[in-house]
């Protein structure tokens, strides 16, 4: 077994282990720039969409490896109608909740096809796709619509301030490190972030021991949380030293948060799961398993409207193009992240490690001046890279499986004295 | 004396842990209808396995020799080639193809760069002729019959050039009519020398249509009959069929009382969701009261499962009819999910297709069927499931490191008491379980019959289907006899023997035995 073990542990690890990997090469090969505060910030604004969607499209792959390939014109759609209404000086609040209200029609469009009609998800996503692409190109007349409220960039990631603010500014001097001054705020979250990880860990854990459960090793767990704390310090000084946390970040941050709560924590997540892994059981075991297609495609669609908010407030326009092409960066967060081609295995954790290990090697190559068509080679390597790995696995327990059938066969025919 | 065209020689194939076959010994002659017979699951498939190298050579001990030399078979195209061609129960014909095309499928006729299409079909109309079949080569597989299509099995088996021809239940999924049609088909071409091995479960058919009979028991060839001298009508073959002590193996169950009837199934009529035209349960009326252990004991193929499936909230069939009563109220269940909050389980006898989600971990899928027992309906309390998981590995004695482990790396045996927890903690009045010790060893299985009597001692209405006669008369209070679509009898377990239950099986069948003539009703 212990072959398997460490084949468990590479399983469970590898992305993350090839991501520090990719993160040092490239803080080698472009001298440090890297991870200069100010590219540490832009990864996250830059990647923003790709962690919304990853989360939404992780919905959809763990219900038996469908996709969604409408994010991309949702986020245009929806975007463009949201342009509009801020340009005819309609608060922005009401745009907000009309890209988020398109997004949710939009997904509600697509479950009843998918989950009621049967239609595959390929096909009727492929057609919102065409659709909805078209009809925002239809309502934008073909043109861009800047985006101009100030509010709303800052709330959504957008201009030059789209950052938390410095309430601690004034508390206590400046903390000044070589030229930089750091964000006050942001560096005491960071540090009480580490520190709240680190007393539930602990807490939890004595509380699991004290019900009588089974527990990871100490020492593994010290590790572990030891390092969780560290990064995030570290990645909060980064911030710090720059403009603070970006409002962005905390869009993602929430997002993932609740997802992962979902995923884990609900009878919606279990049923995602179940669906995947085995649609017949799922269904005899009392689920309406349409109810959980429908589910998955209409969250898919809120997250892409949400997204679409993103997406123009950091652009600081809608037009007929945005959006082109972020269905298949979030379809390979996903994958690359662990999420199985054939579903019911994956997790917001692996949708993270997925979607910042392609924002790294989008960033690193371009400061490393990568011209822009080798960066798409580079990352189409990375993604079969990452499934084949996943393909593999899926083909030792296939033959296991075949193994253990055989017996169950010999059994019928052997064990009956 | 003809000529011994395969001899198969002690062979024996194990698996981790059984013995599939156990010294088998087959001699089969040029130009004979060879029939294998025997239970579910005796060996028969395994034995045909290993003769067409899906079992390859080394998998096994043993020798085959065939045509006069001794064989070591890598794969099923060595076979072929030698002329061994099997057709499968499940007709591997594609839908969206056309006769001609599948028939050459992975044989195309023509260069290697251009398939010669009219060469194809002339072919394919030549052996379609061989085996009377009239329809163009050129029709869609999806727009004939299942008689037909099996028809077509043959003729591409005859395009592979097939001396031996092995059939698997080639009858299962026929009507009386094209059942007829294929056993005179095969007479025919044994006429023209084609030697063959058929696998079935109707005896009719077998005397109608076999030279010798080999009777397949616990992995051993019993013996073999030879129609020219012995006597093969059906009650002396199922005399070496069954033959077998029934000992200690169940654990008795005491002071068990039993109360009033909870479900009963009055006039139950379901029909194939693909051959509309075909019942699978023909008037079926069941009951089953607190406390009781009925078992439904039937051939393979014979609607036990469709009748369960269907009771449980139409999961299966189509044009169901009949009446359902629950605690002495009649019901109407739809889904799934009514049957299970009107407190009845299904435990299939699918456990890897229709029970358990493999890819999740045993806590996962012991509360997939019941989360609302664990949460508020969306949120789930992690640590009550704990409990519970932990508390059914604990009951059931599941063998495993952990909860958290994948179902899909536990053995058989611990996959069915996962599927077992799943349902007993759905809480259910009725449970049908339908074959409930498949595929495991024996251990486990008394450890599930175990489970089944503490069901019945806590008042739970148990229905255990079983196609193993020893099992349904060492554990049932009472037992149903199904064949072919239909409740053929009906005994105390007290009442019941090997003999008399297989004896209500050929009562039935013996009303269309072919031998008497025309046989040919609906």
């Amino acid at each position: 077994m212990g072959g398997n073990n460490v084949l468990n542990f590479l399983r469970k690890y590898m992305m993350l282990i090839a991501t520090v990997l990719v993160v040092i090469a490239f803080y080698v090969i472009t001298n440090g720039k890297t991870l200069y505060p100010v590219n540490i910030d832009s990864l996250i604004s830059q990647n923003a969409y790709v962690f919304i969607l990853g989360t939404g499209m992780l919905l959809c792959i763990l219900t038996g490896g469908n996709i969604d390939l409408s994010v991309g014109s949702v986020i245009c759609l929806a975007g463009s109608i949201g342009a509009i209404i801020m340009d005819k000086r309609i608060p922005w609040p009401v745009a907000v909740a009309v890209m988020l209200f398109i997004g949710l029609v939009v997904g509600i469009w697509h479950g009843f096809w998918i989950a009621y009609v049967k239609v595959p998800p390929f096909i009727a996503t492929l057609v919102g796709m065409l659709a909805f692409r078209g009809l925002a190109n239809i309502i934008l007349k073909g043109k861009d619509v800047p985006v101009e409220n100030k509010a709303f960039m800052n709330l959504f990631g957008g201009s030059d301030s789209c950052y938390i603010p410095d309430f601690l500014e004034k508390v206590g001097g400046p903390i000044v490190i070589g030229d930089t001054t750091l964000n006050k705020t942001c560096m005491v979250f960071a540090i009480l972030l580490a520190i709240g990880i680190v007393l539930f860990t602990f807490i939890n854990r004595a509380r699991l021991i004290r019900k009588g459960y089974k527990v990871d090793g100490i020492i593994s767990v010290i590790v572990k949380t030891v390092i969780i704390a560290a990064v995030i310090v570290w990645f909060g000084y980064k911030l710090a030293s720059y403009k603070g946390i970006p409002t962005a970040f905390v869009w993602i941050a929430l997002v993932l948060g609740i997802f992962a709560y979902i995923t884990t924590k609900t009878t919606l997540g279990r049923n995602l799961y179940a669906v995947g892994g085995n649609e017949k059981a799922t269904r005899l075991s009392g689920i309406d398993t349409r109810k959980v297609m429908f589910s998955a495609y209409t969250l898919m669609g809120v997250l892409a409207g949400l997204a679409g908010i993103l997406v123009i407030a950091r652009g600081q326009k809608a037009g007929p193009t945005i959006g082109t092409g972020f269905e298949m960066d979030a379809i390979a967060a996903c994958f690359i992240g662990g999420a199985s081609a054939y579903g019911g295995t994956g997790s917001v954790g692996g949708v993270i490690i997925g979607a910042a290990l392609m924002g790294i090697i989008n960033q690193g190559m371009s400061i490393a001046d990568t011209p822009v068509n080798y960066q798409k080679v580079v990352k189409g390597i990375v993604l079969i890279v990452a499934v084949l790995f996943d393909v593999i696995m899926q083909m030792r327990r296939k033959g296991a499986k075949k193994k253990a059938s055989s017996v169950a066969a010999s059994e019928k025919g052997g064990a009956k004295a | 004396m003809a000529k011994v065209l395969l001899e198969m020689n002690s062979i024996t194939k194990t698996f981790p842990g059984v013995k599939a076959l156990d010294n088998v010994n087959l001699k089969v002659e040029e130009g004979e209808i060879h029939a294998l017979v025997g239970e579910n699951g005796a060996g028969k498939s395994t034995l045909m396995n290993v003769l067409s190298g899906i079992y390859p050579y080394g998998s096994y001990t043993g020798d085959i020799i065939y045509d006069g030399e001794v064989c070591n078979f890598h794969n099923i195209k060595d076979s072929e080639k030698k002329g061994i061609v099997i057709i499968h129960q499940e007709l591997a014909l594609i839908p969206y193809m056309t006769i001609g095309e599948n028939m050459f499928l992975g044989n195309e006729q023509g260069s290697k760069w251009c398939i010669d299409w009219n060469k194809t079909y002339a072919e394919a109309d030549k052996y379609l002729e061989m085996v009377g079949l009239t329809d163009s080569s050129k029709t869609l597989i999806k727009d004939i019959g299942t008689g037909k299509q099996q028809l077509v099995e043959i003729a591409k088996a005859l395009a592979k050039h097939a001396k031996l021809l092995i059939l698997d239940e080639p009858t299962s999924s026929l009507n009386e009519t094209d059942s007829r049609a294929l056993l005179d088909l095969m007479k025919k071409l044994k006429g023209e020398g084609m030697t063959m091995i058929i696998i079935s479960h109707k005896l009719n058919e077998v005397s109608y249509v076999a030279d010798k009979i080999t009777v397949v028991r616990d992995g051993s060839t019993i013996e073999t009959l030879d129609a020219a001298i012995d006597d093969i009508s059906e009650t002396r073959i199922i005399k070496g069929m069954v033959g077998r002590e029934i000992t200690d193996r169940f654990p008795k169950r005491h002071g068990v009382e039993i109360g009033d009837v909870m479900m009963e199934v009055k006039d139950w009529t379901v029909y194939h969701p693909e051959f509309s035209e075909r019942k699978v349960c023909d008037g079926v009326s069941i009951d089953v009261r607190a406390g009781e252990v009925v078992g439904i004991y039937g051939l393979m193929g014979a609607g036990r499962t469709e009748l369960a499936m269907s009771i449980f909230g139409r999961s299966y069939g189509i044009g169901i009819s009949g009446e359902l009563w629950l605690r002495g109220n009649p019901v109407t269940l739809k889904s799934p999910k009514q049957a299970i909050e009107a407190g009845l389980a299904y435990v299939t006898e699918d456990r890897k297709g229709n029970g358990l989600v493999l890819s999740n971990s045993i806590l996962r899928n012991t509360t997939l069927a019941n989360l609302k027992g664990v949460s508020n309906g969306t949120f789930i309390d992690k640590d009550k499931e704990y409990e519970v998981a932990q508390e059914y590995v604990e009951k059931l004695r599941t063998k495993t490191p952990s909860v958290d482990q994948l179902v899909g790396n536990l053995s058989g045996g611990n996959q069915q008491k996962v599927l077992l927890a799943k349902w007993m903690f759905a809480n259910p009045d009725v449970l049908i379980l339908d074959e409930p010790t498949r595929g495991i060893d024996v251990g486990a299985k008394y450890e599930i019959y175990c489970i089944i009597n503490d069901l019945a001692k806590a008042g739970k209405s148990v229905v255990m289907i079983s196609s193993e006669l020893p099992e349904v008369i060492g554990m049932s209070d009472r037992i149903y006899i199904m064949n072919q679509a239909k409740i053929v009898g009906e005994m105390k377990a007290s009442e019941a023997t090997q003999e008399n239950i297989m004896a209500c099986i050929v009562g039935v069948s013996g009303e269309k035995n072919y031998a008497d003539g025309e046989g040919s009703e609906a």
